[in-house]
């Protein structure tokens, strides 16, 4: 027979970038497809066109045999395609019964034909062995039966091909599991699912085959029993392991004997994502952490610096154990933080560059809650000097800026606030090449003069090049500590596809 | 500005990848409306008020609607900086009732025994304004510390204020005749009515704050970005409560020049409708209704507009219940406007 779903040759541009280059997806009957690949690489491009949310620029799309194009989600669920996305979207205050039939109520005489549609919730739901009051509100069931309530609606009993993109990510281990089954479920019922997900153990335990996506483009297709850990981490990040040589380190920066460490963190434990997470920061080190999406990273940089609450662990910092409940405090004792979002957790738009520049300053540079303007555009004027900031002048909106230039202007909150740990999160994430290179630049010659630099970026042989030590997570643990001779993209490549010994789930692949 | 010598063919490709010269007049006819339309609208309305209203280039057309626009305006300075964080002041008008139930009972004596007339005037000032600025702090605490939005939070006392305030004088009309306290409403300086001078005062205060000091700087930064603030170290949560500590203390001094003026005050009228009055004031002022940008000189004259053109329409003859169609039309060219600048 042939195959349920076959995407083709599928291009598609966003302001003239390409987000997808001759992109291919074929989804057999009954099978669950894994669909994986790093940020940007093109998963929900794929999945988006595929459900008529965007439109592709030119391929083809055949499902069940027929040419397809749809302009709506509703025109595809309609076809049988179902997408249960990362967050559950249902009426948390509306019944069960409610949800299930959203958009669909059955009607009798013009009026809403209850009993009917309590019957199809209970037999829907019945399908996958639960067992709940239909009548009561959803908000009263645990995040897992909700989301089985999400997936019972997205898959009515007509749906053919089921999308879940993420669907694992707010649930605990327990009810991973059945959400696993309903899965198999579907399958012998003779439905395909596409599963999108970065948890490697996950996709050894449900699914089929993988189709691998890096930089829009269809990299690799094969049964996920023919390829091991290593190559799939290597496949999406797009090193091919025989070209990766061992980077020389420059001796000095690998040399961390007699450093002082300026932050060291144990056991830290925070939500779901962080679950035993512990490296250290010397000062004048770069340090870096690797680890593919969902390892836990950004989180655990987070409740380092305050902005979420740690549930278990230590963070000490300067001298200090446990001393920082929010960033104002972090920021006090020295430390800095440009998230991985520029956007929406770095700039403000509407402010100038020497307002956004002396953001976190500000109270340093005031006499009695005024702001000493000429102090202020003393400094702002240096670091525009200083980091080669390309603006019209300090008054010049940050919004007009390129994204390079805002992130220079971000690092410069920091730098004039004279820190001792710099914690930078995907920091040349959405810079042009140029630009890149003049941030690692400078980060490099800060540590040079002391500075302690905690670095996140999902590109490998940024981190490898940078740091001097990297410390691996793997779904909320610290999988590896590498250094010297043995940091090398390889390595930490491995590190994130098996983890190390002892680390929780190294037993699979 | 000619920092490196320009080399030819970079020239060249600079200029055909780069077309803004051709845009640019556009853009500055669209800027210069949104940016200073609020300024352009007031000094047509003034112009055509010279050319049509009889006796408009007069002291007393100035000290009428100057002294009409007074409240809208401290009330407005107060939701402005509420609105600079993203937030918004419903309380406002209730707070000025209760300021105004409480004056009278003070000064009148009803509330405690008066050592001396002097000191009941006093209080008469200072409690209100006070418990107007508690109130205030409280609808912050429901803002920052029970994270209710704040529309519905002060949706709070927008409804119990004006019962409190009923509650305080039973219902009864207070009629007043005491100079001494009235000054605040009806005094004069050098002719220019006392009330003027305090809203100029105040604009003045709030925009000096707003622009020159580290507590501005942290408003627009939280209603530009309230993340990216609260990374960068700033104390939303106490920068939150002050705003609308604020704008609770200026409502109460509002209230106070209310009854002052009328010589009476009733729990029902005082400050009757005010949060919206404010509120458009604001917005056609050009301070962002979604936070991060603000005027407070613009606010002022966004008060000056509006009540120009509902006086300009009433001195020509037109009923009051059309000045209020123009009012409505004029916030909703102003809101357009504002959208035109965020394309």
């Amino acid at each position: 027979m042939a195959p349920l779903l076959t995407m083709h040759g599928i291009d598609k541009r966003f302001a003239g970038i390409p987000a997808l280059r001759a992109a291919e997806l074929v989804v057999e009957r009954g099978e669950v497809h894994a669909l994986i690949g790093q940020n940007g690489a093109g998963k929900s491009t794929m999945i988006k066109i595929l459900t008529g949310y965007y439109r592709k620029d030119a391929g083809e799309i055949l499902f069940d045999d027929n040419p397809v194009e749809f302009s709506s989600p509703q025109e595809a669920q309609k076809a049988g395609i179902s997408t249960i996305y990362q967050e559950i979207n249902l009426v948390p205050y509306r019944s069960v019964t409610e949800n299930i039939c959203l958009g669909r109520e059955k009607r009798r005489f013009g009026l809403l034909d209850w009993p009917a549609m309590h019957a199809e919730a209970r037999s829907l739901l019945a399908r996958f062995k639960i067992d709940i009051d239909v009548h009561r509100p959803l908000m009263v069931y645990p995040t897992a039966v909700q989301q089985m309530v999400a997936i019972a609606r997205a898959i009515g009993f007509e749906a053919r091909l089921v999308i879940m993109d993420e669907p694992t990510s707010s649930l605990d281990e327990r009810e991973v599991r059945v959400l696993f089954g309903v899965i198999r479920q579907l399958k012998e019922a003779g439905v395909s699912v596409i599963f999108v997900s970065h948890k490697l153990d996950e996709l050894y335990a449900v699914c089929d085959r993988v189709t691998i996506m890096r930089d829009g483009r269809t990299v690799q297709v094969a049964p996920i029993t023919q390829l091991s850990r290593l190559d799939l981490v290597t496949s999406m990040l797009g090193r091919e392991l025989t070209q990766v040589l061992q980077e020389s380190h420059d001796a000095n920066l690998s040399n961390r004997d007699g450093r002082e460490p300026v932050l060291e963190v144990r056991n830290l434990a925070a939500g779901r994502k962080v679950r035993d997470v512990s490296f250290e920061v010397g000062s004048g080190e770069i340090v870096g952490l690797a680890g593919l999406l969902g390892a836990g990273r950004t989180e655990s940089v987070r409740a380092v610096f305050g902005a979420d609450r740690p549930d278990s662990g230590t963070i000490a910092f300067a001298g200090r154990e446990n001393a920082i409940a929010a960033p104002s405090d972090a920021i006090q004792a020295g430390m800095g933080f440009c998230s991985e979002d520029r956007k929406l957790e770095g700039i403000i738009p509407d402010m100038s560059v020497r307002e956004n520049l002396t953001l976190a300053l500000m109270p340093q540079l005031s006499r009695r809650g005024i702001v000493d303007e000429t102090r202020s555009r003393e400094i702002v004027d240096r670091f525009i000097k200083r980091l080669g900031i390309r603006c019209s002048g300090p008054e010049q909106r940050i919004r007009e800026l390129s994204g390079g230039n805002q992130q220079k202007v971000l690092l410069a909150r920091w730098l004039c606030m004279n820190p001792k740990l710099l914690i930078l999160d995907e920091p040349t994430r959405g810079i042009d090449v140029g630009a890149k290179a003049e941030i690692l630049g400078l980060i490099r010659e800060l540590a040079g003069q002391g500075l302690g630099v905690l670095m996140i970026s999902s590109e490998l042989e940024e981190v490898v090049e940078a740091a001097s030590r990297i410390f691996v997570l793997r779904d909320g643990y610290t999988a590896a500590e590498l250094t010297g001779e043995a940091l090398n993209e390889r390595s930490v490549m491995a590190a994130m596809a098996h983890g190390h010994e002892g680390a929780p789930g190294a037993a699979h692949g | 500005m000619g920092m490196k010598a320009p080399r030819g063919p970079l020239m060249a490709e600079t200029a055909t990848t780069l077309p803004p010269t051709q845009r640019a007049p556009r853009v500055d006819v669209r800027t210069m409306l949104t940016r200073h339309g609020a300024w352009i609208a007031l000094a047509l309305l003034i112009l055509v008020n010279f050319a049509l209203t009889p006796n408009f280039a007069t002291w007393q057309t100035l000290n009428v609607n100057l002294t009409q626009v007074c409240t809208i305006v401290i009330v407005g300075v107060g939701m402005t900086l509420v609105i600079a964080t993203g937030g918004i002041d419903l309380s406002v008008g209730a707070l000025m009732a209760i300021a105004g139930a409480l004056a009278p009972l003070i000064f009148l004596g009803k509330l405690f025994p008066l050592p001396h007339p002097a000191i009941g005037i006093a209080l008469a000032f200072v409690i209100p304004v006070v418990v107007a600025g508690a109130l205030g702090w409280f609808n912050g605490w429901l803002v920052t510390r029970l994270r209710i939005q704040p529309i519905i939070a002060t949706l709070v006392l927008f409804i119990a204020g004006r019962g409190i305030a009923q509650v305080f004088t039973n219902g009864n009309l207070q009629v007043f005749n005491l100079p001494s306290f009235q000054f605040i409403g009806l005094g004069r300086v050098f002719g220019v009515p006392f009330q003027a001078i305090l809203m100029i005062f105040i604009v003045a205060l709030a925009a000096w704050m707003l622009r020159r000091t580290v507590f501005g700087r942290q408003i627009l930064a939280i209603g530009g970005n309230e993340r990216a603030a609260r990374l960068a170290g700033i104390p939303v949560a106490s920068v939150k409560q002050r705003v609308y500590l604020i704008s609770g203390l200026l409502s109460g001094i509002a209230g106070l020049i209310v009854i002052a003026r009328n010589s009476a005050a009733d729990a029902n009228l005082v400050g009757l409708g005010m949060e919206l009055d404010a509120i458009a004031a604001v917005a056609v002022g050009g301070t962002l209704l979604t936070g991060g940008r603000a005027t407070v000189i613009g606010t002022l004259v966004g008060a000056l507009i509006i009540q120009l053109v509902r006086y300009t329409l009433l001195a020509n003859g037109v009923p009051d219940a059309a000045a209020l169609a123009a009012k409505a039309v004029i916030i909703v060219l102003a809101v357009w406007l504002q959208r035109q600048s965020h394309r």
